[in-house]
């Protein structure tokens, strides 16, 4: 019973942090209609940027640490407005598949700068531990401050996200280009403004993801998001691309079945019976679990 | 002006006469292959240097045979397929005469079935999997083997750490990894012990929480951890935030500095077996650290430093007996070695073409190496 908690524990940890990077997929796809592949990086970018803003900073400390996941944020933010502006607004009108190979260009520039001796370099650095770590036992169960933390702060900024989409006019805007971009354009609603705004939310939750499993696993490399960001895509895709909740869901699924297969005698297939899982679930529900089925426009 | 026609031919066919001369003398060229970056960089950067401090040395000393050394070095990128590609580019456009490499042996299994149909020798500093040799009669080695390094840790868990039950966290997507794992095992269980569970990880994973969580259900009194210090470090703090309180150790793969960097206070009360350590008091070790640290800014060479010095020592004294840089030659003395004394130790070259030589364990206290003793092979 105490392996079975401990274990869940371990998977609500992860399936938090895919949650987070699954959001962007999700968000993106729900305004544009394309699947943004540089998100992975962005995702490393949080953590790298983390981890040299944490060298600046006292280790052990909340205020320390918020500072590092807030400034990660920002960088994050930013840069996902500039990869935007550059790569994918001149492309707008263009077929879909063209921003979608743009991405990947995007994504591999990306882990390739980052790879330079002069920007980042290849080997793995350890992360500072920005925020206070302490252990906890509870009868068998051992609960660690960073996983309660990556659970935490998934939650906040998930209830943040809802209140930004579904109370805010920004959020309404966002709803609105998402359901007819000619219409919204209508109603005097800037789609540029729109567009930017949500590459900025979705990079900044991909950046706190990034610290987030920096934190988690102590060590940062320019590869470290494809991993991650594959996982958290299929996560999107699982819980109906285009749906927050079901991004949010898709996460947490993912993350639970690795965490019980690896758990289990059959370890070494965790990323294999995840994915095939994805292949089942679209076969039954081919828009995802919480997904609903639209009619493609001509 | 204008140069009669014979003039210039005669002082073009001028022109070649050194070059003619200078064939025979020209730099010996010898490839090296390396994970100079990514995540086996550690590994890759202090084989080189090592490897770059014998080199400089055999230059200064005039070489062998009255030719000097020339290094070309390729980086892999600790990525799988790189290494063909690069002993494939060294073969054919560099035409070198040896190679030298890999750290990893899923890496030196990519190299050496080229380096064979090549007939270059091939001589890897610090890859133990045991297959690496049995590739083909001109792939050697300068370090010991898997089936001695599990022997040795599975007799150290039983008799001094005085381990009954224990746990098995394999990497299967490298060679390294299975290889001592199995030898582990099967040494283990022939002395009594009792593996309570084996689970698996592959390269490149953060998450070992899932492993660890079950390891420690099963109640083990250590876990053998036969991985690389990437993830040797993390399983460590990892297995310690989860309240896994037990002995930790592994083979060479965990010699590296950023194991204590990203493993930290979580590596107390673990431990290795390696090559070679700064610590011994020997002159060849102690002559060899001192010249070392004078060339890489005070560095204190590591276990995969003092091989990758090794492997290009090792290689000059077999041209030097052989008397000619003439492929066959070489590799029928690289294969008569016999007491060949170098950094790690006396080396004696088997029939399969591995070294004999004795291990030494390493523990770690208060986040330095310590040497703990030297096991014969």
């Amino acid at each position: 019973m105490t392996e079975f908690l401990q274990q869940l524990l371990n998977a609500l940890s992860l399936g938090a942090i895919y949650a987070l990077i699954a959001l962007g997929y999700t968000m993106v796809y729900g305004v544009l209609r394309f699947i943004n592949f540089a998100h992975s990086d962005v995702f490393m970018v949080g953590a790298v940027a983390g981890c040299l803003i944490g060298k600046h900073l006292p280790i052990g400390t909340w205020w320390g640490g918020l500072a590092c996941l807030l400034g990660a944020m920002v960088v994050c933010a930013l840069l996902g407005m500039v990869i935007e502006r550059l790569a994918y607004r001149p492309l707008r009108a263009s077929p879909r598949l063209n921003v979608l190979i743009t991405a990947i260009g995007v994504s591999l520039l990306l882990e390739y700068t980052f790879q330079n001796e002069h920007v980042f370099g290849a080997a793995p650095r350890a992360f500072p531990q920005v925020f206070p770590q302490v252990v906890w036992q509870l009868g068998g169960l051992t609960l660690s401050s960073n996983q309660l933390l990556v659970i935490g702060v998934a939650l906040v900024l998930m209830v943040a996200l809802q209140f930004v989409v579904f109370r805010t006019k920004i959020g309404t805007a966002m709803r609105a280009v998402a359901l007819n971009p000619r219409a919204a354009q209508l109603v005097g609603i800037n789609p540029d403004i729109v567009v930017s705004f949500t590459f900025a939310l979705g990079s900044a939750l991909a950046g706190a993801g990034g610290i987030l499993y920096a934190l988690n696993y102590q060590s940062v490399e320019p590869l470290m998001g494809v991993m991650p960001g594959l996982k958290a895509f299929v996560a999107a895709v699982i819980g109906g691309i285009g749906n927050i909740p079901g991004a949010a869901l898709g996460g947490l699924l993912i993350g639970t079945i690795e965490t019980f297969v690896g758990g289990s005698q059959l370890s070494t297939y965790k990323d294999a019976i995840a994915f095939a899982l994805l292949i089942l679930i679209l076969l039954f529900r081919p828009t995802g679990l919480l997904g609903r089925r639209t009619v493609e426009k001509v | 002006m204008q140069f009669p026609l014979r003039t210039l031919v005669s002082l073009a066919l001028l022109s070649l006469v050194p070059a003619c001369l200078a064939a025979d003398m020209a730099p010996l060229k010898v490839g090296e292959i390396a994970s100079l970056t990514g995540k086996e960089a550690a590994f890759g950067q202090s084989s080189h240097k090592g490897t770059l401090l014998a080199i400089e040395e055999l230059n200064a000393a005039g070489g062998v045979l009255g030719r000097t050394f020339d290094l070309v070095t390729e980086d892999n990128q600790s990525k799988a397929g790189e290494s063909a590609t690069a002993a494939r580019k060294l073969i054919s456009r560099d035409h070198v005469s040896a190679l030298l490499g890999e750290v990893a042996s899923s890496r030196s299994l990519e190299i050496a079935p080229i380096a064979q149909s090549s007939k270059i020798p091939m001589i890897s500093p610090s890859s133990t999997n045991p297959k690496v040799t049995a590739v083909g009669s001109y792939i050697f080695r300068v370090c010991f083997i898997d089936p001695f390094q599990g022997t040795v840790m599975a007799k150290f868990a039983k008799n001094e750490l005085h381990l009954n039950k224990v746990a098995v966290l394999t990497s299967v997507s490298s060679a390294y990894s299975v290889g001592l794992a199995k030898y582990f095992k099967e040494r283990f269980i022939a002395d009594g012990g009792d593996i309570a569970i084996e689970q698996k990880y592959s390269e490149g994973d953060k998450d070992f929480r899932s492993q660890l969580t079950a390891i420690k259900a099963a109640g083990v009194g250590g876990i053998f951890v036969p991985g690389y210090y990437t993830e040797a470090a993390l399983v460590a703090k990892q297995a310690r935030e989860l309240g896994i309180t037990v002995p930790l150790f592994g083979g060479d793969g965990w010699e590296a500095p950023q194991l204590i960097e990203i493993g930290g206070s979580a590596l107390e009360d673990t431990y290795y077996s390696t090559h070679y350590s700064p610590e011994d008091s020997s002159p060849a070790v102690q002559g060899f650290v001192k010249r070392f640290q004078a060339r890489f800014n005070g560095e204190t060479p590591d276990a995969m430093a003092a091989l990758g010095y090794d492997s290009a020592v090792f290689l000059a004294d077999a041209i030097k007996r052989a008397g000619t840089v003439e492929s066959a030659a070489v590799r029928a003395a690289l294969a008569a070695t016999k007491d060949f004394t170098g950094v790690t130790g006396h080396t004696n070259i088997d029939a399969n073409r591995n070294a004999t030589k004795a291990a030494v364990i390493v523990t770690i206290k208060d986040g330095r190496f310590k040497f703990l003793k030297t096991v014969a092979p």
